[in-house]
């Protein structure tokens, strides 16, 4: 005769199925909010929320590379300067210069943070829990975007941490970095055609992530009324699209001579 | 008279929970496409057993769609190709001759396989167990139509409440989530009148209790489509809005340590 | 001896209430003293469950499922019967327990009847409070529809689904109760003895379906909400694991079983396609308000349904019943079906069943109507069927539904063995002969929720200090010991056969001897043919695997074994009751119309019948019926 099964006390004398994850103790609020899944996917939400804002402000304010130069303050001048030089300038004087671009600097990195972190801790989470099928499995709603998430989501962050290298740091060789030179970083870092295919892939990948990152952040976050529900697809498409083809614009115009940088005409 | 299907079965055998499994091949011969799947099942169980081999287990109990026990993949789909179906619903005109069909139980860390096709998914008891219910002990109930439901709302709540309990939104979620069946039974009770006193307290434990077994929701929707009841993908984001609420403006806080 | 059935005295309407006043009851603080076992988790069981529960006894629940909500109570559609009379058309509490006492053609106990009439009122406000969501109309209040030909609104429902939204309430009710610990859950075990020690029922012996291992549970009580023996049929609309086991083995323990011959059988099922088929699925009675039944006139018909011309169209039930036409009775519907099937005038592939035609109700009434009241039926019987009902007419066929037959009880629902209470399908109390349309959830209900969890105070508030019966004690050691046996044994015949097959063939037995129509001769045969088919069972079944693990075809062979000693039972009270009534129809015994003729003077009586041994016939006892309220009457559709 088999071993007799312990008893427990919820359902009963014949249950294998034992909790996967001991029951932690409740954090003070608003940690709390963080320990569960439901919590961590609002967390994930709000974040992603916020670095979709950044993505498309700063797509925005790229957009100034086609303005070529402009007479700023008696000057001539990128209009890309200008608005980076703007950005360092904001609120002054109420807050000294860059302070405020600081802020919401940390911000950015704040939400970056805790957007990885709970991707990272449910993917672990998911992957504890689910059970591969031995079979094919055939997928009926699932798609392409949705399942790679993870992927496009880490592709996109070591194409991120080389664009801050190459553009913000300058450490990435192959032309002459200036400090503040927008413009000109863009067209010499951008006319090389390798970096400009890592670009448009990473920018594919992107768009892949806030396509369903746009979708299923309204059910995260619990927004979801059944009038307005088939907007969300739309308006998924809608917002990576301009994401996609605004910065995909910006390395094809570089290697079309759309974007140019000619110190001469600053000498002026 | 119906049509006679040759069939190829490929199906997950395995003693016991911890013993090891294999796909094991059969062939369903003379099969009338009249019979259900789970009959075509006992066909071949019946030729298994007149050959001394011992049948496959599979669960199944109604057969009429209604029990949630039945449940299996069927080429790599939850309850198999048919929209809103359950596999006891699913006829085997929808397959031709000559068919592979490949049979594998449903697959989550919380659902132990006992036996071949057969799974424990007691974590879904458990679930309900943690607050799936309204506090109304017998013989305290006030008349019935004393709380006039609007119609819509008791709709709503019974188009939730139509969940069979079968795991096949785990099954066949990529995470092994439960979410779809938890939000089911909670917007079920916390869109009616009776279930607001319990509201908050009921997402917050059977929230946490269903994360001590599944996985976390990342949106697919495969749930949705496997359901053989067809119940929303909507209904999870008002169990993650319930969610946030009790946990932000939990009422049992105020004017409590 | 009979024991005493314990009706109250006093008027019908008090009855009741006297009776609660006048039992024993258990003290708040003892209650908690006590340890209830209760076996089975539908209706009946979940209910009664949870209300011990919050009453504050100890429970313990036993299911053969994976979990309680899996209980075929889930499957039931039509709806609830409640005398609220909410439409303001006549209803009340009195009404409902005349059409129930004649519904069940004066072969039910009026005590019993009138409390289940007036508990029917809680029900509803009950399951309204823990929010079942039933229908509602636009101003929010509750919907009612007509049911099963009552002239009242009185049927409360939710979708088709009434008894799974039912079950879903009783059952979280009673898993809040496993959450306080009240309730301790035992899921996929199967009862397979009841224990008694000095003559009183003390414990249960069950086998764990997941690992074979088998242990002795002990209590004050045990109750038995395990449902109905439908399956007997073998085709039926009952689940693939209905069984009479639990019941059975409190009948071999010295539990009287009652009216077994009493089975109902639904008219509107669709027909089995083959040898195959399993299981028969219902479909609401509700499409014979629309839906015109025909058959060809000529048994030699070849022509598809379409292409019958009206005069080679034979409408049995229009013609036959002029005033009733197609809506009359389930028994009458059922048995006028199986008249014209047997003159060689079914139709479909198998000519099995006849036809259900609503190309008249289109006509009249267009698709969109027809669609709007039955698409989920039409939906579910092309499914299965793979014809469209709206362009071919559907085929039907009666099949086994329901049993109002089983364990003997008391006024307190008690069976002959003291401490062995049974409750809904289970017992026999309170459908009589036959049970009308949305009368099951309603009694599976009252019997749990209203009414076990105070008589049950009856035969536990003597026994305060006594502890349960240790399983060391020898009634636990050697009923654990018989079990084990039982078990062994089914493995080691070795034979060629497996449960299933013994099951058809015990099925074909059943419905042709002991389904509709019954006679002598017919009855009589099949005493012996299931006696033979029995001894050829236990020499050549043949169950392989082992007892450790789950093995269904081990869990099969029992149930088919007491199945065979139940069938037998079956032919042995219909033999003996030489009348017909309700569900039980008796060819020797019918008007000039054909219609079911009582007996009044010789079969007003239970028969509750008691075992010895597999080889000698149980013994009957008579309970006499006395009708004080409602006088006994002939049913007439014409």
């Amino acid at each position: 005769m088999a071993a007799p099964t312990t008893t427990s006390a919820v359902t009963g004398g014949n249950s294998a199925s034992r909790p996967l994850r001991p029951t932690q103790r409740k954090l003070p609020f608003p940690a709390s909010l963080y320990q569960t899944a439901v919590g961590k996917k609002w967390v994930m939400a709000l974040t992603g929320l916020m670095l979709i804002g950044f993505v498309l402000v700063h797509m925005a304010g790229n957009l100034k590379l086609y303005l070529g130069v402009v007479q700023h303050q008696g000057e001539l001048i990128y209009d890309a300067d200008a608005y980076g030089e703007s950005l360092r300038e904001l609120l002054v004087p109420i807050v000294p210069r860059t302070h405020l671009l600081w802020v919401l600097r940390l911000g950015l990195i704040g939400a970056f943070v805790l957007h990885i972190h709970s991707a990272y801790s449910l993917t672990r989470m998911n992957l504890a829990t689910n059970f591969a099928y031995e079979s094919k499995r055939d997928w009926l709603a699932a798609n392409f975007a949705s399942r790679s998430m993870r992927y496009t989501g880490v592709i996109f962050l070591a194409y991120l941490i080389f664009h801050l290298a190459d553009l913000t740091w300058g450490l990435i060789p192959g032309y002459e970095w200036e400090r503040g030179e927008i413009q000109h970083n863009v067209v010499g870092s951008l006319s090389n055609p390798v970096v400009a295919i890592i670009y448009v892939v990473a920018n594919l990948a992107l768009a892949m992530h806030i396509y369903h990152g746009i979708y299923s952040m309204f059910q995260s976050l619990g927004i979801n009324n059944p009038r307005y529900n088939q907007l969300r697809r739309p308006l998924a498409i809608g917002v990576a699209t301009i994401v996609l083809v605004g910065n995909v614009s910006f390395p094809i115009a570089v290697l079309t001579n759309i974007i140019e940088y000619d110190p001469s005409l600053l000498a002026g | 008279m119906s049509k006679r299907l040759n069939l190829t079965l490929s199906v997950w055998r395995q003693a016991g929970p911890s013993a090891p499994g294999s796909f094991m091949t059969y062939h369903a011969k003379n099969i009338p496409d009249d019979a259900s799947f789970l009959e075509m099942l006992d066909i071949v169980n019946e030729e298994l057993i007149e050959t001394g081999e011992v049948p496959i287990e599979f669960p199944h109990d109604c057969r009429e769609g209604i029990c949630g026990t039945c449940g299996v993949m069927i080429n790599g789909r939850a309850h198999g190709q048919e929209k809103g179906t359950a596999a006891c619903q699913l006829h085997m005109r929808k397959f031709s001759d000559g068919d592979t069909i490949v049979i594998e139980p449903w697959r989550a860390r919380a659902f132990p396989i006992v036996r071949d096709l057969v799974v424990d998914r007691s974590p879904l008891d458990k679930i309900v167990a943690a607050g799936g219910y309204v506090s109304a002990p017998t013989g305290t109930a006030q008349d019935a139509n004393e709380t006039p439901i609007p119609k819509e709302v008791a709709d709503s709540a019974m188009d939730a409440a139509a969940c069979i309990g079968c795991g096949a939104c785990v099954a066949a979620c990529p995470n092994s989530a439960a979410q779809l069946f938890t939000s089911a039974k909670l917007w079920h009770l916390n869109s009616l009148p009776q279930g607001q006193a319990e509201r908050f307290r009921r997402t917050e434990h059977m929230v946490e209790t269903m994360e001590q077994f599944f996985g976390s929701c990342t949106n697919h929707g495969e749930c949705t489509e496997a359901c053989p009841k067809e119940i929303s993908q909507d209904f999870i984001a008002y169990m993650n809005r319930d969610y946030i609420k009790s946990q932000i403006v939990n009422r049992k806080l105020a004017g409590q340590k | 001896m009979l024991p005493d059935s314990k009706i109250p005295e006093g008027p019908m309407a008090d009855k009741w209430d006297n009776h609660r006043f006048n039992i024993k009851l258990v003290n708040p603080a003892n209650k908690r003293k006590f340890t209830v076992l209760v076996v089975g988790s539908g209706l009946a069981g979940s209910s009664a469950a949870a209300t011990l529960a919050e009453l504050g006894y100890n429970v313990e629940v036993f299911t053969f499922h994976d979990s309680p909500r899996r209980a075929h109570s889930i499957a039931a559609q039509g709806g609830i019967n409640a005398a609220k009379n909410y439409r303001n058309d006549g209803d009340s509490i009195y009404r409902l327990f005349y059409d129930t006492v004649k519904g069940g053609d004066f072969r039910s106990r009026e005590a019993n009847v009138y409390r289940l009439a007036q508990v029917s009122v809680d029900i509803i406000d009950q399951m309204a409070a823990q929010g079942v969501p039933f229908a509602r109309e636009y101003g929010g209040l509750l919907d009612n529809r007509s049911f099963g030909g009552a002239q009242v609104s009185r049927t409360f429902y939710a979708r088709g689904q009434t008894g799974q939204q039912l079950l879903l309430g009783a059952y979280q009710q009673m898993m809040r109760q496993v959450n306080e610990g009240k309730v301790t859950l035992h899921t996929r075990m199967e009862m397979l003895d009841v224990v008694k020690k000095d003559g009183e029922a003390c414990g249960i012996v069950c086998r764990n379906l997941t690992t074979g291992e088998i242990t002795s549970h002990s209590g004050h009580a045990v109750v038995l909400a395990t449902g109905g023996y439908g399956n007997v049929f073998y085709l039926s609309t009952n689940a693939m694991a209905c069984n009479v086991t639990a019941a059975w083995r409190a009948h071999r323990k010295g539990a009287y079983f009652a009216n077994p011959c009493y089975t109902q059988i639904h008219p509107t099922c669709i027909p089995a396609s083959d040898e195959f088929q399993s299981k028969l699925t219902l479909m609401s009675e509700s499409l014979r308000n629309d839906g015109r039944i025909w058959v060809p006139r000529s048994p030699d018909e070849t022509r598809t349904a379409r292409d019958i011309p009206e005069a080679d169209r034979y409408y049995y039930l229009e013609e036959k019943y002029p005033s009733f036409g197609n809506l009359v009775p389930r028994d009458v519907a059922s048995r006028n079906a199986k008249t014209v099937v047997d003159q060689g005038l079914g139709v479909g592939p198998l000519k099995n069943g006849v036809y259900l035609d609503f190309a008249d109700a289109i006509a009249r009434d267009g698709r969109d109507t027809i669609e709007s009241r039955y698409s989920n039926l039409f939906q579910m019987y092309e499914r299965i069927t793979g014809e469209d009902p709206y362009s071919v007419p559907m085929r039907i066929y009666p099949a086994t539904h329901y049993t109002m037959g089983g364990l003997w009880v008391d006024y307190n629902l008690m069976t002959s063995v003291p401490g062995l209470y049974a409750c809904g399908e289970a017992n026999f109390s309170d459908h009589g002969a036959n049970r009308l349309g949305a009368s099951a959830l309603m009694q599976g209900l009252a019997d749990g929720y209203f009414v076990l969890p105070y008589t049950i105070g009856d035969h536990l508030a003597p026994r305060l200090g006594q502890s349960p019966v240790s399983l060391d004690d020898d009634v636990f050691v050697k009923a654990q010991a018989e079990v084990e046996a039982r078990t062994q044994r089914f493995l080691s015949i070795r034979g060629t056969r497996s449960p299933e097959h013994f099951h058809r063939e015990l099925g074909k037995l059943v419905w042709d001897y002991i389904g509709m129509a019954r006679d002598r001769n017919g009855l009589e045969k099949a005493v012996t043919e299931i006696r033979a088919l029995r001894d050829e069972f236990w020499a050549d079944l043949r169950v392989l695997g082992d007892a450790d693990g789950l093995n269904s075809s081990l869990e099969k062979a029992g149930r088919v074994a007491d199945f065979f000693e139940l069938a037998e039972l079956m032919a042995r009270d219909a033999l003996d009751r030489e009348e017909s009534c309700g569900g039980h129809f008796r060819v020797e015994s019918q008007t000039e119309e054909g219609e079911a003729l009582r007996d009044d003077e010789s079969y007003s009586h239970v028969s509750a019948w008691e075992w010895h041994d597999p080889d000698t016939p149980q013994t009957k006892h008579a309970e006499q019926l006395d009708f004080v309220e409602v006088k006994p009457s002939q049913r007439s559709y014409k």
